[in-house]
């Protein structure tokens, strides 16, 4: 009779308790001890880019005047100067990659959303994916054969088209993605309309889809504002001005690169400046981005 | 019956439409059938098709031009040294004489040395965003992240130069001599400037492909997995351990090999802190080179065909490399994450 007394209402809840063993210490200990590890990695992680951004703004805040954004390089030697050319050039160099790279990625991510549901698309896909991955540097050789070698001099074009080719592969698989987003019922309506497929894919799919294809190019376009290595020797640098497409053409990251490995204060200074510069671009261009996707109504980018 | 309602320019709204009629009688069978192939625009659609397509091709265009260049002009060098050419130790333009063992053995080593450090710190940032934090923070975190990957090879070099190379002169090289110096790693003089500089900014460089790619597969991982861990009483952790890592270790595998496909393509950063010296060496403080570094120092002052050859052949072994280290990474992640649309990977 006794037993039967534990099974009364009052004492129901230790029961209940007893039956769940406590977990072990050991076992507590192992849980706490991992969610530290996971927190230290994530302060591992953090405090190089903080450095960074930190030593950046520090060295770069001071280094960065009027003559710095409006000069061409001074020589070896002589104080001040600066990097417009440089700016202007990397600029001139994206527009160009841009003009090349976007139309071809945005088509071809097109192919892929609209035509390209069979093995045909699949071998693409699967192409743009692997070309992603494809060092930069294999790329500016390419672009040398290809353009360099022909032209027989270094030049604007040459680092345009390799720029071109890295940006290519991402912008059409992130326009499939988007494309891929917008509900079927959307196209259906307009072939109902009797609005022919090209029509409906411009102005329906794709204008529905703008934000997120425009994601896609801006992130596309930040990743390559940065590639030093592509431009080596196919845009080359240039310590004047340039606006020809072949002509050598100074690049912004070439001239951080240029300075940065330099044995002068100056230059270093300078270096330091221009990485400023750069970062600003991106780091811009990359947030714009994410306050796009946002507010968009197709954000997975 | 119903009559139309009267217009009412007063009221705001849209207004009643009068009904018109368009047309007294029905299009003729022809004209009709005209009517409609022409704004349905089947010779439009199919020129719009074929130029997609021409765009799609391109990109499979872009693929062997990249091969057919690089093959076509690497092919003096192969001619003269064969397979002997990855074999061989000397660099040596003046003699002509071409071997590429060191830069194979710099770009392993440090690409190798960025994993070891790379991989534990990106799956723990990953768990940490899928599995513990607070909502609140999950965004800004993998945002911060995110940035990491934002800022260009040549700023990671710069800072690598003025802040981390220093730093390993200074206090972590004399450290890892005294506690480790035994291993034979980590002897000789503290330059800071070192394979293990590489290492390390290839580390940082590699972290965010990884950690995001891990959380992707993370997120994949069905729900009831976790919860059916935890109803048998395991802890937090052990529910990581057993019901989401385990699940994901395909997927993990995919960020880790595509993280090493960056990590031995990556040229400019590693140039600017490896020391470029073709040597090998035991000690990861002495200096080295990489295959992508040597193309970046050389390229363009390479004269004659033999030397740039020999150069493009290495740019075409780096190719080749990275083709199969990101076919292999892309086919692991696309069998995880393959049936879930792009909105559940971002």
């Amino acid at each position: 009779m006794a037993s039967l007394r534990v099974l009364v209402p009052e004492t129901d809840k230790d029961s209940v308790l007893h039956t769940v063993p406590p977990i072990a210490l050991r076992r507590r200990l192992t849980d706490h001890i991992m969610t530290g590890v996971a927190v230290l990695t994530v302060i591992l992680v953090l405090v190089p880019l903080f450095a960074i951004f930190a030593y950046l703004v520090y060295r770069g805040v001071g280094s960065i005047n009027w003559a710095f954004l409006t000069q061409t390089p001074k020589p070896v030697g002589e104080a001040g100067g600066g990097m417009a050319n440089a700016i202007v050039g990397s600029a001139f160099i994206l527009a160009l990659a841009s003009i090349l790279g976007v139309p071809v990625g945005v088509g071809a991510g097109i192919y892929l959303a609209e035509f390209g549901r069979n093995r045909f698309g699949d071998v693409i896909r699967f192409t743009a994916d692997v070309l992603n991955g494809v060092p930069s540097i294999v790329i500016g050789i390419v672009a040398y054969a290809i353009v360099v070698l022909s032209q027989k001099h270094f030049s604007a074009l040459a680092g345009g088209v390799a720029l071109a080719i890295m940006m290519i592969p991402t912008i059409s698989r992130t326009t499939e993605e988007m494309l891929l987003l917008v509900p079927q019922a959307l196209r259906e309506a307009a072939y109902g309309l009797g609005i022919s497929r090209w029509r409906t894919t411009l102005s329906i799919t794709l204008r529905t889809a703008t934000s997120g294809v425009i994601t896609g190019i801006m992130l596309a376009f930040a990743r390559v504002a940065g590639e030093t290595a592509p431009l080596l020797f196919t845009a080359f640098g240039n310590q004047f001005w340039n606006l020809r497409v072949n002509q050598p053409t100074a690049a912004l990251p070439l001239q951080i690169f240029t300075y940065a490995i330099s044995p002068y204060d100056e230059w270093h200074r300078q270096a330091w400046a221009g990485a400023l510069v750069l970062i600003i671009l991106i780091v811009t261009a990359v947030a714009a981005v994410r306050f796009a996707v946002r507010r968009g109504t197709f954000g997975a980018a | 019956m119903a009559l139309p309602a009267p217009r009412r320019p007063d009221m705001p709204g849209p207004q009643p439409i009068e009904a018109t009629k368009v047309s007294e009688r029905p299009l003729a069978g022809g004209q009709a059938a005209a009517l409609l192939r022409e704004t349905s625009g089947e010779i439009g659609d199919q020129l719009f098709k074929f130029a997609m397509f021409l765009c799609g091709l391109a990109v499979l265009a872009m693929l062997g031009l990249i091969v057919y260049e690089l093959v076509l002009r690497s092919g003096s060098s192969w001619r003269a040294f064969g397979f002997k050419f990855f074999a061989g130790r000397d660099w040596d333009p003046v003699n002509e004489q071409f071997g590429a063992l060191p830069f194979v053995y710099g770009t392993l080593v440090s690409s190798f040395l960025a994993l070891l450090i790379a991989v534990p710190l990106s799956i723990g940032v990953a768990v940490f965003t899928t599995e513990m934090c607070p909502t609140l923070l999950r965004g800004p975190l993998s945002f911060f992240v995110e940035l990491l990957a934002a800022i260009p090879s040549v700023v990671y070099g710069l800072w690598a130069i003025f802040v981390l190379i220093p730093l390993l002169s200074n206090y972590i090289e004399p450290f890892l001599t005294r506690t480790l110096g035994w291993t034979g790693l980590f002897v000789g003089p503290p330059y800071g400037i070192s394979m293990l500089a590489a290492g390390i900014i290839l580390a940082i460089m590699i972290i965010p492909i990884i950690s995001s790619i891990t959380r992707e597969v993370l997120m994949v991982v069905p729900q009831h997995q976790r919860e059916a861990a935890l109803a048998l009483g395991a802890t937090r952790w052990e529910m990581i351990r057993v019901g989401v890592l385990r699940n994901a270790r395909a997927g993990i595998m995919g960020g880790i090999i595509l993280g090493l496909g960056r990590a031995l393509g990556e040229t400019m950063a590693v140039t600017m802190v490896i020391g470029n010296r073709p040597e090998i060496a035991k000690s990861l403080f002495a200096p080295g080179y990489t295959m992508a570094s040597v193309l970046a120092n050389e390229f363009s002052e390479a004269t004659g065909n033999v030397y740039l050859s020999a150069l493009i052949e290495i740019g075409l072994a780096l190719f080749l490399v990275t083709i199969v280290v990101n076919a292999l990474a892309r086919l692991l992640v696309w069998t995880v994450t393959r049936g879930q649309s792009a909105s559940a990977r971002a």
